[in-house]
């Protein structure tokens, strides 16, 4: 019986009864046809690249700074020109990928994964467990993200000898400590919003642990908004590393990054502005690549913007 | 609603606590000696140092020097700065100029983001939604300091419409547009697309087509109908991102040196004043407590189905 009716079902007729299909494969589905999601993932794409095999982009050495031809505007030598070290901008700006594209995915994900975890037990669990999540929540959410950010880093400043690593991972650390109360607070009320559903109550019924009703009940449900909220937050994180450079306790020297790259710059905006532009552009373009991609994403999963 | 008001400042005296602890632990951990550079070119004698170290309890551990000063700041005292000066003295001056620029930033972000929302909800798909999206987004994806930096140069340095820098205490509303312009910036795009995405949202809402099934005007649907529900998310963004601008203020400050919060935030750190930077700090949080208080209770006002009883 049941195979019979799999049988006369399912060929071809598909696509016009539509079949069950989860949301995520509905979103999925949506995606594919949206250009600006293209667009926006071959430019990560691109981003990525830059960052794990920077060589494939430039044969220059990005640390080699020729002190007789600063500030020179773009030839065939210099695509980019030089900045106020010598510096082939070129060079500097695909090199300074890496720092931001690394910064920016880790501080998502850390906060992803500790704003998701703490969002999800206050909200599953309730009661005084919740109280003092939201409480702690609200703390770090007091605090704004630049200004604990610029805190951080005058205290615990980079010597002259850091790592590389070091440094990378210390902007990292900042912004995962005062990024992920969105995240938590975010989490939270979706969380609120799926328990009380009628699949739950049945999982919880038919004697499914705490642990299995989370796993495959609610986070499947309650994690679209938190990952579309990550993805931007991509964008933010990246240009908060950017103003801490700017101020010139982010990524400092001989770390190479846009943000580094655009503060050197700004001294000289007026008499060469080249200088400026192509860190900006890049740096612009990948915050605005993420936040398509977020974008995209949101409307995906909304079936309300259709 | 006197009920709803208490619990929520009393549920505000615990996150005060903590997050005025972190900003203390952070600052207690600032490297380097404030004593130093105190005496000119040669070291501080011992006396001094001892004397300074005991006046501003460096000596004693992290949690009783916390104690120590949260006493006093219970009592109203923000203590005195490093240089002898009181904290509260210097943070009048400096909150009146950062208040007006967050004021004014604020106002660029309620009207022109809100303008340009409206404008763009109403015409969904039209040219003038694509020029504020694709507007806002260019907004979005450039760093303040970038604009900042640009904006000066523009229009200060190159064009001298507005001053360059704004060095003064007093300075004059017209001085500050241009810095205020710059703070709200970012706000103002997002204000536009929180606007325009709950406005197109609520546009399709069965009320707003009762509404014009009625004969009601368009103006009157979308003014009175439907911008009054599309204004919830946007007035919660505004006050969550106060505490961005005051954020924001320090990047701001910095590029048209106002001597403001931010300013006096920066300065703190950068010359060791602990006092100075966690008194400011913790006004700061305390301002931002208190303005998403009111954006709560606002949510009654703006939608009569949100109680707070």
């Amino acid at each position: 019986m049941t195979e019979t009716i799999a049988a006369t079902v399912q060929p071809g007729a598909s696509d016009d009864v539509g079949e069950a299909r989860s949301l995520t494969q509905d979103a999925w589905r949506s995606l594919r046809k949206n250009k600006i999601f293209w667009f926006s993932v071959l430019l990560i794409g691109l981003f990525v690249l830059m960052a794990i095999w920077p060589s494939l982009f430039t044969n220059k050495d990005p640390g080699f700074g020729d002190i007789s031809n600063v500030r020179e505007r773009p030839s065939s030598a210099h695509w980019f020109g030089t900045d106020t070290q010598g510096y082939d901008i070129y060079a500097r700006t695909i090199y300074g990928a890496r720092a931001s594209i690394i910064v920016g995915i880790m501080a998502s994900l850390t906060t992803l994964l500790l704003g998701g975890l703490i969002g999800v037990l206050s909200g599953f669990y309730g009661g005084w467990f919740d109280a003092l999540l939201s409480r702690v929540t609200d703390i770090f959410y007091a605090i704004p993200l630049l200004l604990g950010g610029i805190l951080f880093m005058a205290s615990f400043p980079n010597g002259p000898n850091s790592s590389y690593f070091l440094v990378v991972a210390k902007v990292v650390l900042v912004l995962s400590i005062f990024g992920w109360p969105t995240i938590a607070r975010l989490m939270r009320s979706s969380v609120l919003q799926v328990k009380p559903n009628e699949y739950v109550l049945a999982a919880r019924a038919l004697g499914a642990s705490p642990w299995r009703i989370i796993r495959s009940h609610i986070l499947p449900n309650a994690l679209a908004p938190a990952i579309v909220v990550a993805t931007i937050n991509l964008g933010v994180f990246i240009v908060a590393e950017a103003t801490l450079s700017f101020l010139g306790i982010g990524l400092t020297p001989p770390a190479i990054s846009w943000g580094v790259a655009i503060s050197d710059a700004l001294s000289a905006i007026r008499t060469y502005p080249h200088v400026l532009f192509f860190p900006s552009l890049f740096l612009s373009l990948a915050v605005l690549a993420f936040i398509l991609l977020g974008d995209a994403v949101r409307d995906a999963f909304d079936p309300k913007s259709r | 609603m006197g009920k709803y008001i208490v619990r929520r400042l009393l549920q505000m005296i615990p996150v005060v606590l903590g997050a005025t602890f972190i900003i203390f632990a952070m600052v207690f951990a600032l490297p380097g000696d404030p004593t130093a550079g105190k005496c000119g070119e040669r070291p501080c004698s011992p006396e001094y140092v001892a004397k300074f170290r005991e006046e501003h309890n460096l000596n004693d551990p992290l949690p009783v020097q916390y104690g120590k000063y949260l006493g006093k700041f219970v009592q109203g005292d923000l203590g005195t700065n490093y240089y002898g000066i009181p904290v509260k003295e210097d943070l009048a001056k400096r909150y009146t100029i950062t208040g007006r620029l967050a004021l004014m930033a604020i106002a660029f972000e309620a009207v022109i983001g809100i303008l340009a929302g409206v404008l763009a909800g109403v015409r969904k798909g039209r040219f003038i939604d694509n020029l504020v999206t694709v507007s806002t987004l260019f907004v979005i994806s450039i760093p303040v300091f970038v604009i900042g930096v640009f904006m000066q140069y523009l229009f200060g340095i190159k064009w001298g419409i507005f001053p360059a820098t704004v060095p003064s205490l007093e300075a004059s509303t017209y001085s500050l547009i241009l810095p205020a312009f710059v703070l709200g910036s970012l706000s103002i795009a997002y204000v536009a697309r929180l606007t325009r995405t709950n406005l197109v949202e609520n546009l399709r809402a069965d009320y707003v087509r009762t509404a014009v099934a009625k004969g009601l005007t368009k103006k009157r649907a979308v003014g009175v109908h439907t911008l009054r529900n599309s204004l919830i998310p946007v007035v919660t963004f505004i006050g969550a991102d106060f505490g961005g601008l005051l954020g924001g203020a320090i990047v701001t400050e910095r590029i048209f040196n106002i001597q403001g919060v931010g300013g006096y935030i920066w300065k703190g750190i950068n010359s060791r004043d602990g006092v100075a930077v966690v008194s400011t700090v913790t006004v700061l949080v305390i301002v931002y407590l208190l303005v998403n208080l009111l954006v709560d209770l606002l949510y009654g006002v703006l939608d009569p189905r949100i109680s707070h009883d």
